[in-house]
């Protein structure tokens, strides 16, 4: 007996999981003590993903660094977006239309069904039913293209804007979104059928990562990782924002804290989120859908309709008498449609020119010019209805102006006043919060993003000491983590 | 079925944030610097001396019952305000509905203070993120490591005399030279088929 032993003595194994993983969702990193089939210790590494997003905001005015927070959480963009815009909002003191805020409700109450319908496919997936995977991706497919239809980008939408969204829903958007609320309550059912009383799925499941009500919030765990556990700490409820206090619906909460619990909560979540909309819907007020606070918030783009828009055809052309071939507009064209050797005349590539008006701006020989109506003009009838830029019609300049404006505000940011902030919304994902510091700038002194899915990473060792191997995978799915918002 | 939908109970709103100032105020007199008030959340600056007692109040207080740290990050005032850094806990009772912002003074000089992971477990990545990005070292930290940066890394990027684009703009990122190096050494079994 005692050889045996000797031969098959039992050592802790050290293992790597990750940072490139199927199952890790992301690059999380994960180095397992195993003894046999059990964890005996679990050790996180996160960070390959980090790319400075609080610094960054701190370098940027409060308009500017609304699309990094996109990159954050890029499975749930919109619900990140109102998150921020709320957070600038209340640091500015400024209240937004009510049109907006039903708007807003929708696009969140949107962002959380596709952020669930992904997080179940692929935690399905990762315990082996492959089936739900093309399910959930079907119905995200829908929200996506809805999605497209408001603002012309599927996941990094930055749609609602600081003071409101950026423009009205469309009819249409309405009638296909109306379509699917209809359709999408009794597509749940179909993902319930293929796991809700499948034996492997909840040999899987129950009684896996169990974490107690008091432990969970103790752990700073917030969303529907803590709900699982039975504490009704829903933000929306608490400290409602945007329309939430005016629509009604129930927050799902569990009692065993396990990973099924969990599953069950974002499946009932899903199914409020869906009444949730269609209350919005309906109530839909008429009105504007943005703020009008001139110093706060960023105005209509119709004013500057007269150069900027393509349907008014201006075409600008450069006079050959005054250019002196600095070079200025040259560097300066985003669309690179400007030619020219040094010290002689530049030419504009009519085809290639966008009608942004940044040439304008930058020429200091009032050489550039705006022919009004001139777009499409062969290159000698431009010539020939040229005139020098003092001379140009009085509204089209006013517009210019108010361009130039347009362009120096979102660069230095409004001027708000001094105090700190912390504003926190409800993702799909948990607590998003957002702390600002000002000094007083446009430019935030301290911007602090508290994200779900950093606390959610921190409390998988306490979910899976003491189990298998095979329900690591099941654990890292249930908290529910995007690594882009981990490590920001 | 496990999961009961229910209409949760919602507590009503709880003290408002300036008597809770007042309460602590009261506690520790000695402590607190200045009570500010911005858009109707209230912060406590406090020394960082007893800042563990306080959340402890704060934390067991049945009154008070600030179960859920909401938020834990560093702060910078380089050149605008001495002490320099700032410790912020954001406070929030889920059972109470009430929340308050403390902020701990930390000088320049000794960056430390103590930790709060003996009050709220989930402190513990928020700790060492702020001693990641600030430098500030948390006392009685179970694991004090740098989180999100690599551990051979230099500075903490989230002060302000950090520059924007990183300190060495100049030259190559060290890991990058190395495998730039690396592969010139293993050139000669480069499989030439």
């Amino acid at each position: 007996m005692e050889l045996v032993e000797k031969i098959f003595e039992t050592r802790e194994l050290n293992v790597n999981m990750g940072p490139q993983h199927p199952a890790t969702h992301g690059v999380l990193r994960l180095v397992l003590d195993i003894d046999g089939e059990t964890i005996v210790k679990v050790t996180p590494y996160v960070g390959y993903l980090h790319r400075g997003i609080e610094k960054l905001g701190e370098s940027m005015s409060y308009f500017q660094a609304l699309p990094l927070t996109d990159r954050m959480d890029y499975v749930s963009a919109m619900a990140n977006n109102i998150g921020y815009c709320i957070a600038v909002e209340r640091l500015f003191g400024i209240e937004v239309p009510e049109r907006a805020k039903f708007i807003r409700t929708i696009v969140g109450e949107m962002a959380r069904i596709a952020n669930h319908l992904l997080w179940l496919a692929t935690h399905a997936l990762d315990i082996g039913a492959m089936t739900v995977f093309l399910y959930c991706f079907r119905e995200r497919e829908w929200i996506l293209e809805l999605f497209e239809m408001i603002c012309g980008a599927r996941l990094t939408v930055t749609y609602p804007r600081i003071g409101g969204v950026k423009n009205d829903v469309p009819a249409e958007f309405l009638d296909s979104l109306w379509k699917f609320t209809e359709e999408f309550p009794t597509r749940i059912p179909e993902y319930e059928t293929l796991i809700d009383q499948n034996r492997i799925w909840l040999k899987r499941t129950k009684g896996i990562g169990v974490i107690s009500a008091e432990e969970a919030v103790n752990w700073g765990l917030t969303g529907p990782t803590l709900r699982g556990s039975g504490v009704p700490y829903d933000i929306r409820k608490h400290m409602p924002y945007d329309a939430y206090d005016k629509v009604d619906f129930e927050v799902p909460i569990g009692t065993e804290g396990d990973t099924y619990d969990r599953y069950r909560c974002r499946m009932m979540e899903m199914r409020q989120s869906n009444n949730i909309i269609r209350q919005c819907i309906e109530k839909l007020p008429p009105g504007p859908i943005m703020a009008e606070t001139p110093n706060f918030t960023l105005q209509p783009k119709d004013k500057m309709m007269p150069i900027t828009h393509p349907t008014k055809e201006h075409a600008f052309y450069i006079i050959e008498k005054a250019c002196k071939g600095c070079g200025m507009c040259l560097r300066a064209c985003p669309a690179k449609a400007i030619f020219g050797e040094k010290k002689q005349p530049h030419k504009i590539k009519q085809d290639l020119c966008l009608g942004c008006a940044t040439c304008y701006v930058t020429c200091k020989f009032k050489a550039l010019t705006i022919v009004p109506g001139g777009k499409g003009f062969p290159e000698e009838k431009l010539a020939e209805l040229a005139v020098p830029p003092d001379k140009v019609p009085e509204d089209i300049k006013k517009a210019q102006e108010y361009l130039v404006k347009h362009f120096e505000f979102i660069k230095r940011g409004p001027k708000v006043p001094q105090g700190d902030i912390y504003i926190a919304t409800e993702v799909p994902k948990g607590e998003l919060g957002f702390y600002f510091i000002s000094d007083g700038s446009g430019k935030p002194y301290r911007m602090r993003v508290r994200a779900p899915s950093f606390v959610h990473a921190g409390v998988l060792p306490r979910l899976c000491v003491g189990h298998l191997v095979a329900d690591v995978i099941a654990n890292i799915g249930t908290i529910d983590i995007v690594l882009g918002e981990c490590d920001r | 079925m496990a999961v009961v939908l229910t209409r949760i109970y919602i507590p009503p709103k709880g003290l408002p944030p300036t008597e809770i100032a007042e309460k602590i105020k009261g506690r520790f007199p000695e402590e607190v610097v200045e009570v500010i008030e911005f858009r109707d959340q209230v912060s406590v600056i406090v020394k960082r001396g007893r800042v563990l007692e306080i959340c402890r109040y704060l934390h067991d207080d049945p009154d008070l019952s600030f179960d859920h740290l909401q938020d834990l990050c560093g702060a910078d005032y380089h050149g605008k305000k001495e002490p320099r850094f700032e410790v912020v806990y954001n406070l929030y009772s889920i059972k109470y509905r009430h929340k308050i912002r403390i902020r701990t003074q930390v000088p320049e000089s000794d960056p430390s203070i103590q930790s709060v992971t003996s009050i709220w477990t989930g402190a513990n990545w928020h700790e060492r993120e702020c001693y990641d990005m600030f430098g500030i070292v948390f006392k009685g930290h179970p694991d004090l490591r740098r989180i999100l940066l690599p551990e051979d890394w230099e500075g903490h990027p989230l002060r302000k005399d950090y520059p924007l684009k990183g300190p060495e703009l100049d030259k190559d990122w060290k890991g990058f030279v190395e495998v730039v190096n690396r592969s010139k050494e293993l050139k000669e079994f480069e499989w030439k088929g």
